[in-house]
């Protein structure tokens, strides 16, 4: 498989306040820290992890929305520049989680389907609106919706507009950043089924971020974990769900209820992520982790290979 | 309208959604009806008919075959004054709304849009915009003396000068409303999915504030716009009775509904033409706006 999105190091801070000229000192927010990770050509990652751990953020940085504050970008072997993310725009787009504030209220549906080929300069009129008419009916919504505007629709018709949006400059890695949580259970196996479909027709990347393995189980080829803005683990799906290296990817994958299964106790993960403007030293789960030693608290540990192929994790005592 | 028909532009869209206002389609008419009135004055003064030309035997003559509105308190046709006044009148409203609502607009977006510096510098301008007393401020501006601006004599001293000094003045102090409620809308809007999903496909600021800013702030704009329509017709006549701007024997609305409240016991025909035609130009443009609110709002019913 040939790589075509790669992130190296990437950290992303924000300010937090502070500065300036009575503010105190600065408090920065670390949102990622020297991410690293690559998505292959029809290819789906799924980036995992509980609310605050970064999965957005990254989703952003791929999609071009938010600057790392370190680390770069490669797109098809080349790091991004100015002129790179050109070329890049076209290929890689993005899918929000929320369908309702994603669409423009005041726009038709054929025009907010076609609007990055209108961005991107790359039709005319009529073509434009052939290729709107001709993206409605492939993610299965009636032809007639493409006069109308986004508050006549459901909320996983909208998800399907958006889809459609993301589908018109024929992309090869789409962002989806929680694209089912907003929906019913039942239209998100629809909406599931229709990526799929789509990945199979277009040979697209998704990179698929989550916090729902069910869903991810379902869809996705490799799975990455994060924790408070560290990748922790990376691994293909059977492989990274059969057999757990990280303790929050074991205690992550415990925390999914199961028929039949009673909850063991005390595999639950105690506590809460800790804030990102003061991260624990060494490895940053240490706080909660029932493997914990003195190493933890003093070394951050590194992402390493745990002997079967593709498969890291950044733990001192990884399985 | 063919329910498997294709793709149609925007534009198209609003604008069959206009026409299914009945209100404001109507108001579209009135509005017509009042711009060609004002504009046939043009023709008959070909035809001799003078709205400067007094006859002291005529005074406040009853409509006759000769005068059809009757004359004023010079002996002046007030009809053919209505018409000529209807120019100036229509003109200052349109320009100084149109000037100073586009002032308003670009402000309000870039210091919404960009935010930061360009936001605190451009919204600290409008405060002190704000705080600046009205009535002092139009004396001084109405009193400037144009040739000391290095216009000509013969233009500071025509009509002409007095109309733009009106429109400038006016738009000079009306924008800022406007300008604040398109940079709480912009800040409001900018941080959007769609937005976002825009950026992400490479659009600019100028795309995202045409395309998808505006058509948001419409409803707002487009009340702030129709209600600054009528307020700047009656604040024409405020200024020209102060003595500046229009001034008589030039006529518009406001200066003859001013002059006829001396004699509106005497002769109340006067107040009321110039009252009615400024009462149907000020409803006509409100409800045009509203029609253009049913346009842009996909979500209003009729």
């Amino acid at each position: 498989m040939s790589e075509l999105v790669a992130l190296d190091g990437v950290s992303v801070h924000f300010p937090a306040g502070g500065g300036g000229w009575f503010g105190g000192p600065k408090r920065v927010l670390r949102a990622a820290e020297r991410v690293s990770f690559a998505v292959a050509a029809g290819e789906t990652l799924a980036l995992v992890g509980e609310s605050g751990s970064g999965k957005s953020t990254l989703g952003n940085v791929v999609a071009g929305l938010q600057v790392p504050s370190e680390g770069t970008m490669r797109f098809r072997g080349k790091v991004l520049d100015k002129a790179g993310w050109k070329e890049a725009r076209r290929a890689i787009q993005i899918v929000f989680q929320d369908p309702f504030g994603a669409l423009d209220p005041r726009m038709p549906v054929s025009a907010i389907i076609a609007e990055p080929l209108l961005i991107q300069g790359s039709a005319d009129a009529a073509a434009r609106r052939a290729r709107a008419a001709e993206l409605v009916e492939q993610v299965g919504l009636p032809m007639d919706a493409l006069n109308r505007y986004p508050h006549e629709f459901s909320g996983g018709q909208r998800q399907r507009i958006a889809i459609a949006r993301a589908l018109a400059p024929r992309p090869e890695l789409i962002v989806a950043d929680e694209p089912l949580s907003a929906l019913d259970v039942s239209i998100q196996s629809q909406v599931l089924n229709l990526m799929k479909e789509l990945q199979e027709q277009y040979g697209l990347a998704y990179l698929f971020i989550s916090h729902d393995l069910a869903v991810v189980n379902h869809l996705v080829d490799r799975v990455a974990v994060l924790y408070l803005g560290r990748l922790v683990e990376v691994g293909a799906r059977e492989d990274l769900f059969d057999h757990p290296s990280h303790p929050y990817t074991q205690a992550l994958l415990n925390a999914v209820p199961r028929i039949g299964r009673k909850r063991a106790r005390g595999q639950t993960i105690k506590g809460e992520m800790p804030s990102p403007l003061h991260p624990p030293a060494g490895c940053v789960f240490h706080p909660r982790c029932p493997k914990a030693a003195d190493i933890c608290r003093i070394d951050v540990p590194a992402l390493l290979p745990t002997g079967r192929g593709g498969h890291d994790a950044a733990c001192h005592f990884r399985e | 309208m063919s329910r498997l028909e294709g793709a149609v532009s925007p534009w198209r869209l609003r604008r069959r959604r206009f026409l299914r206002h009945r209100a404001g389609v109507a108001s579209l008419g009135v509005l017509g009806v009042l711009v060609m009135f004002a504009l046939a004055a043009i023709p008959m003064q070909w035809f001799g008919w003078d709205p400067d030309a007094t006859d002291l035997f005529a005074r406040f003559d009853p409509p006759s075959a000769k005068h059809w509105l009757g004359t004023d308190e010079a002996g002046r046709d007030e009809l053919i004054r209505l018409m000529v006044g209807g120019q100036m009148s229509l003109l200052v409203g349109v320009l100084a709304t149109g000037i100073g609502g586009v002032v308003g607009v670009l402000i309000g977006l870039c210091a919404g849009y960009f935010g930061g510096r360009v936001d605190a510098v451009l919204m600290r301008f409008t405060d002190g915009m704000i705080a600046l007393p009205l009535l002092p401020l139009l004396i001084v501006l109405g009193a400037v003396d144009l040739t000391k601006l290095g216009f000509s004599r013969g233009f500071a001293h025509s009509g002409a000068a007095g109309f733009w000094r009106i429109v400038v003045i006016i738009a000079i102090v009306d924008w800022t409303a406007i300008a604040r409620l398109v940079r709480a809308a912009t800040i409001a809007l900018k941080e959007r999915d769609f937005v976002r999903a825009a950026r992400a496909s490479g659009a600019g600021a100028g795309y995202v504030m045409t395309s998808h800013v505006l058509p948001n702030v419409a409803t707002p704009i487009i009340v702030a716009f129709t209600l600054t329509v009528g307020r700047v017709i009656l604040f024409e006549s405020v200024l020209s009775f102060l003595g500046f701007g229009i001034v008589p024997p030039t006529p518009s609305w406001g200066n003859m509904l001013n002059n006829a409240q001396e004699l509106v016991i005497s002769a109340p025909a006067l107040a009321i033409y110039p009252g009615l035609l400024i009462f149907a130009t000020v409803i006509a443009v409100n409800f045009l706006g509203d029609g253009l609110q049913h346009a842009f709002d996909p979500r209003s019913e009729t």
